[in-house]
């Protein structure tokens, strides 16, 4: 498989309980060119996860693999895309977007190389603006374009359009399915929305906490663009809201139940 | 336009008062010299060459005593910033050099370099040193880990993320270091060519009281003032100003 979680385990040093598990023996593989969406209640390792897949974060136990290669740690093969833009204030837009590149290909390549990206999040008339010139939703167009410009193998999105309006946010998803039918890459994205996670992935992959664990994986075998109103878009929304709802309440009587004691 | 002659009419207004009381008489003229007469020492001293040879001499300390403490303390800083070790072992005590005055180094300067004018360096290195280092640490700490983050995402490590993001993400900070730097070591020069054998405006001043010309070193005093403001106001803070614009760091 083109990418490969294998029996992953991670935990955290705790001050008061030694360590802390957040998640174990993990398994989840995924196709080349598969856009694959994680839900899950918040604190479930969702950003854990993919941080350890972009290498930012250690593996505990077991094995995540690209292409047959072991990940061991951060490389220009994951691009990833954070719930903030994460650019870079002293480069102006343009520069930002060929930041990866600079120590690859030669100026004149990487200058090509970001405009094309550019003009495909449609922002080659910002691209001399600095980044504090952009609204929000801009400066994450910028930062998909700097992640898709170095051409990774895969491409890591946490939450990246959660600090977003309705309306940028729906913009972009259009604009991200072009993108992602355009230039074939296999995308892990991490959503706390269970509508987004339905309207965009091929797969949804739904985990749940204490102890983290998947605890369900959706094929999305429907045709795009996927309307809210579609009968079958609205039926495995309430699947996966079932599946969630009764985590969620778990998460809330665990944090309750210790309230109590204290 | 309006501030500046609300500005002009304030200082005619000082000069006023002033020729007034010293027209009256109430303080001997020795304490108390006409405006007119401190314009004259100036122009003299001007013209004779004395003050703009001390200018020099003074700005010659403050160029190489201000880039040796940049240099130092941002090698301290960087020091610092970087290394936790380094940090808890030493960082303590930069804070306490910090806060002691600078003409205290004075005494220790001419004991270890005699009335040279190196002793005058010495101090005004130690005057910007250590509030240099310790702005540069905090400029260290402060690059947002996010960016290290999103940098290390793109393939960028060690000596490489330390000069394209460690590096300019700090630069604001290091502009307000610098300011600073500035600040503390022209204090510093003052009080220590205030003790000096000369040459330099702070020596100037001494010479001046010794003889007990109160218009010199009114005059003295104006020139210092002026410098400071000047240095402050059209070159340092706009610099530290431009920079934060430039780095989206306030907004206005
Ligand atoms: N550096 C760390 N040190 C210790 N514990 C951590 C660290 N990072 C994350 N954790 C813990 O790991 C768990 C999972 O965190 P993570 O950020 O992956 O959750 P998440 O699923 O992304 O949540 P959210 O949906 O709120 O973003 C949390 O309980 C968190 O406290
Ligand atoms: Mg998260």
């Amino acid at each position: 498989m083109f990418l490969e979680v294998n029996n992953v385990s991670k935990s955290f040093a705790d001050k008061d309980r030694g360590t802390f598990e957040v998640f174990s023996n993990i398994d989840l593989a995924i196709k080349e060119n598969q856009f694959v969406s994680l839900l899950g209640p918040s604190g479930c390792g969702k950003s854990t996860l993919l941080s350890m897949v972009a290498g930012l974060e250690s593996v505990t136990e077991g094995t995540i693999q690209l292409d047959g290669q072991n990940i061991i740690k951060a490389g220009p093969d994951r691009g990833m895309v954070f719930q903030q833009p994460s650019l870079f204030p002293w480069l102006n837009v343009k520069e930002n977007v060929m930041f990866p590149l600079k120590q690859i290909i030669s100026r004149q390549e990487a200058s090509e190389r970001a405009d094309h990206f550019l003009k495909m999040v449609h922002l080659s008339r910002f691209k001399n603006h600095y980044t504090h010139e952009l609204s929000g939703g801009m400066q994450q167009r910028v930062a998909i374009a700097r992640a898709l410009a170095m051409d990774p193998k895969v491409l890591l999105m946490d939450e990246p359009f959660g600090a977003l309006d309705e309306q940028t946010r729906h913009i972009l998803h259009k604009e991200l399915m072009k993108i992602f039918q355009e230039t074939q890459k296999t995308i892990l994205f991490v959503t706390h929305s269970i509508q987004e996670a339905i309207k965009l992935s091929d797969r949804v992959v739904v985990m749940g906490t204490r102890p983290g664990r998947i605890m369900a994986d959706f094929q999305v075998d429907l045709t795009r663009p996927r309307m809210r109103d579609d009968e079958q878009v609205i039926a495995l929304e309430r699947k996966v809201m079932d599946l969630l709802e009764s985590e969620i309440d778990k998460v809330l009587k665990d944090e309750l139940s210790h309230e109590n004691i204290h | 336009m309006k501030i500046f002659i609300k500005r002009l009419v304030f200082l005619f207004v000082v000069i006023g008062i002033w020729q007034l009381v010293y027209v009256s008489g109430v303080f001997p003229d020795i304490a108390f010299p006409s405006l007119i007469l401190v314009f004259e020492s100036l122009f003299n001293g001007f013209t004779s060459g004395d003050l703009i040879s001390a200018l020099l001499a003074s700005f010659r300390h403050l160029l190489l005593g201000l880039s040796l403490a940049i240099l130092i303390g941002t090698a301290l800083g960087v020091l610092l910033g970087k290394s936790q070790q380094a940090d808890e072992t030493a960082g303590m005590y930069l804070v306490a050099l910090q806060s002691i005055p600078s003409i205290v180094w004075v005494p220790l300067s001419i004991l270890v370099f005699g009335f040279t004018e190196f002793a005058v360096i010495f101090v005004v290195v130690l005057g910007g040193t250590f509030v240099m280092a310790l702005n540069v640490r905090s400029a260290i700490h402060s690059v947002p880990p996010q960016l290290v983050r999103a940098a290390r995402t793109m393939g960028t490590s060690g000596f490489s993320l330390f000069y394209r993001v460690e590096i300019p993400s700090s630069v604001p900070y290091f502009m307000s270091g610098i300011r600073l730097a500035w600040a503390f070591s022209w204090r510093a020069l003052m009080a220590g060519e205030l003790l000096s054998n000369g040459p330099g405006l702070g020596y100037s001043l001494r010479f001046a009281q010794d003889y007990a010309r109160m218009d010199q070193v009114i005059g003295i005093i104006i020139i210092i003032g002026v410098i400071g403001a000047v240095m402050d106001q059209l070159v340092f803070s706009k610099l530290e100003k431009n920079v934060m614009k430039r780095w989206g760091l306030h907004k206005s």
